[in-house]
């Protein structure tokens, strides 16, 4: 399984646009794509609503875990959106 | 569908009875608006509890999946004729309602003989309640998530989709408890001639809606939900005053008042002197840059008083300091050959900031913790904020200086000035609210760049009476000889050591006062920006010894009152303004 460990930098944490845009990166997959708090427990990257409930500030680190075809450049993308600074 | 559709001719019939009836408000959005109520309609209730399906989960599910649907795609279509920050706004909401959690969650509730209803509302319960829990932000995308849920109910149930009509044969006052975005996302000024909602305050949805477009709008009106669907309505956007089927003179009377302060508005032009040309600049009392638009309107030549605790009020955590840099450019950007004074955080008293809970309990706040003395309390809140202010005033070319609230004593004014100098910010002033300030304000000028005299407090403390007791309001009146004497005591010591001292109370937005003012010695003058244009008629219509006089004749009486009148003969050019 493919794996990324990210700090959230943008202002607003994974929240507002930050999270719009890592849900809909996610949902584009054909296989399950999920997100934790570094330790907690994974939730479904394509479930906005459980994105917001993570509930992940700036400067937290999230863990990102898919498994599948083209999943590595996925994870890339997902990282990149988690860790601009906007 | 218009407002008059639904109930016929309730504005002339029905309503009688109200007629002359008030409900009171927060004003957040000044002018006036008159129309019929629109008012919204009601909460969608909750589906019943026990409520099964007919056994046909499969057919349940798809039920349920097309509603969502079609609700997302409305949402999106919405925000697409919208554009802008709207369709942002609706996108994430369409967003929600297609999330996969959410959908699994109502398909095992169907699938357990839930009907669809219910299963969508306890699928959407059990986020809100994970949203609401976690406070902030979080907590505010509740409404965005209620209003998705009444949505989809309304179309699985057969009810009227919750919403505002976005066309009307005349303009309507709309009526809520509260406004989500999905309401308002498509209203324009040609449709809606004022807003008033029950719950919200000055930085609720409703409010910047109501700025942004123009339109009056009162917040926080108990009871404006209970005013009958087509009631003609007046609202006063700035007293906050909703009045119910007023009679035509009142209509009429406000509109004409309106068109007043229009020509008023539009005659008085360039910087602010007197008759004879001594250039008193006129500035304006701001508390972000969403009051640039109505400032620079009104001919502000600067900002004499940015209130910056407004970005620090009704929030949780302290705004980080590169949301507080944003705002402080954002302000000082708009006048690039003007002067903008910064007033640091003033909390306490009747400004109690959630992440700065005074340490114990105070009997009598207005003489506790506040001000500079809460600033001195809380070292890190004063660094971010006077680092984000050097930052933003680097690279601008508006005249920035920063003042301290609640100074009493020289030792603190010099503690303020070491602080602002180690940020980079030169010449700090201090406010002149405390009488001992105003008493020693010849001590005091040694170590502050400048004066700013806050007239509001320094009356409060001059006559012991407090600004939130309306008992003692007769005693709060800046017109009275002590408050005269200590503000000439503050000039002269400013003047005798070659700086300013302005005014950024109430009293400068009186033009009498003002001109009073000026006479002390008063070099700015700064208020509320609606009252800038009355403030610089009255001074072009007297010299500069004519103000003197009237200033001499006012400290020359015992009350406030005969301090008024004794002014008022010494201008005669106030007669023509009808002041």
């Amino acid at each position: 399984m493919a794996q990324r460990t990210v700090s959230v930098t943008s202002e607003v944490g994974l929240h507002a646009r930050p999270a719009a845009m890592f849900v809909q990166t996610a949902v584009k997959a054909p296989y399950d794509v999920t997100v934790a708090k570094a330790g907690g427990s994974p939730v479904s990257a394509k479930s906005i609503l459980s994105v917001l409930a993570l509930d992940v500030r700036q400067g937290e680190s999230i863990v990102i875990s898919a498994e599948g075809d083209g999943a590595e450049e996925l994870l890339d993308e997902l990282a990149q959106i988690a860790a601009a600074a906007s | 569908m218009t407002p008059g559709d639904e109930n016929g001719a309730g504005s002339s019939a029905g309503t009688g009875s109200l007629a002359g009836t008030s409900l009171a408000g927060t004003g957040v959005s000044p002018g006036a608006g008159y129309g019929p109520a629109h008012v919204l309609a009601g909460e969608i209730p909750e589906p019943d509890k026990e409520a099964r399906h007919d056994g046909d989960a499969a057919a349940e599910r798809a039920r349920a999946e097309r509603a969502v649907e079609e609700v997302a795609a409305d949402l999106e279509a919405r925000g697409a004729r919208a554009g802008g920050e709207a369709q942002e706004v609706l996108g994430a909401q369409a967003l929600m309602a297609r999330d996969p959690s959410l959908a699994a969650e109502v398909g095992e509730l169907i699938e357990r003989g839930v009907a669809a209803p219910r299963a969508v509302f306890d699928a959407f319960g059990k986020y809100r309640d994970l949203l609401a829990a976690a406070g902030g932000y979080l907590a505010e995308r509740v409404t965005d998530l209620d209003d998705i849920r009444d949505r989809v109910i309304a179309v699985l149930t057969g009810l009227p989709m919750p919403g505002v009509p976005a066309r009307a044969d005349e303009p309507f006052v709309l009526v809520a408890k509260d406004l989500a975005p999905a309401d308002t996302a498509l209203l324009s000024k040609d449709v809606v001639a004022a807003f008033v909602t029950e719950q919200g305050g000055p930085t609720s949805h409703t409010a910047i809606l109501a700025r942004s477009m123009g339109v009056p709008a009162v917040v926080g009106c108990a009871g404006a939900t209970a005013i009958a669907p087509g009631t003609s309505v007046l609202v006063d956007g700035a007293s906050g005053q909703v009045l119910l089927a007023p009679d035509p003179a009142r209509v009429a009377a406000a509109r004409a008042a309106e068109e007043a302060r229009r020509a008023v508005l539009s005659a008085a032009t360039g910087p602010g002197a007197t008759a004879d040309g001594h250039p008193v600049p006129l500035l304006a009392n701001i508390g972000g840059p969403r009051d640039l638009d109505s400032a620079l309107a009104n001919g502000a030549e600067g900002v004499g008083l940015y209130r910056t605790e407004f970005l620090f009020l009704d929030r949780e955590t302290a705004p980080s300091a590169s949301e507080q840099e944003e705002a402080y450019r954002a302000v000082f950007e708009a006048f690039p050959q003007g002067r903008v004074v910064v007033r640091t955080l003033d909390s306490g008293a009747d400004k109690p900031l959630a992440f700065l809970p005074p340490p114990e309990e105070e009997p009598n706040p207005a003489l506790g913790e506040r001000g500079l003395r809460m600033f001195r309390r809380y070292p890190e809140i004063m660094t971010a904020q006077l680092g984000a202010l050097a930052r933003a005033a680097a690279g601008v070319s508006a005249e920035v200086q920063v003042m301290a609230p609640m100074v009493a004593t020289v030792e603190e004014a010099e503690w303020f000035a070491d602080a602002c100098r180690t940020a980079g910010l030169d010449g700090a002033g201090v406010m002149i609210e405390v009488p001992s300030a105003a008493l020693r304000a010849a001590d005091l000028i040694r170590v502050a760049g400048f004066f700013s005299i806050g007239t509001n407090d320094l009356t409060q403390y001059a006559l012991a009476a407090d600004r939130q007791v309306s008992a003692v309001a007769g005693l709060q009146d800046p017109w009275h000889p002590a408050v005269l004497d200590l503000i000439a005591t503050a000039a002269s010591a400013a003047s005798a050591a070659g700086k300013g001292c302005g005014v950024c109370g109430e009293a400068a937005a009186d033009p009498v006062l003002a001109c009073v003012l000026v006479g002390m010695g008063i070099t700015s003058l700064s208020m509320g920006a609606p009252a800038l244009p009355w403030v610089r008629a009255a001074l072009s219509r007297h010299t500069l010894a004519q103000c003197r006089d009237a200033a001499a004749a006012a400290r020359s009486v015992t009350s406030a009152r005969a301090a008024k009148a004794a002014a008022y003969a010494e201008l005669p050019g106030l007669e023509a303004l009808a002041l």
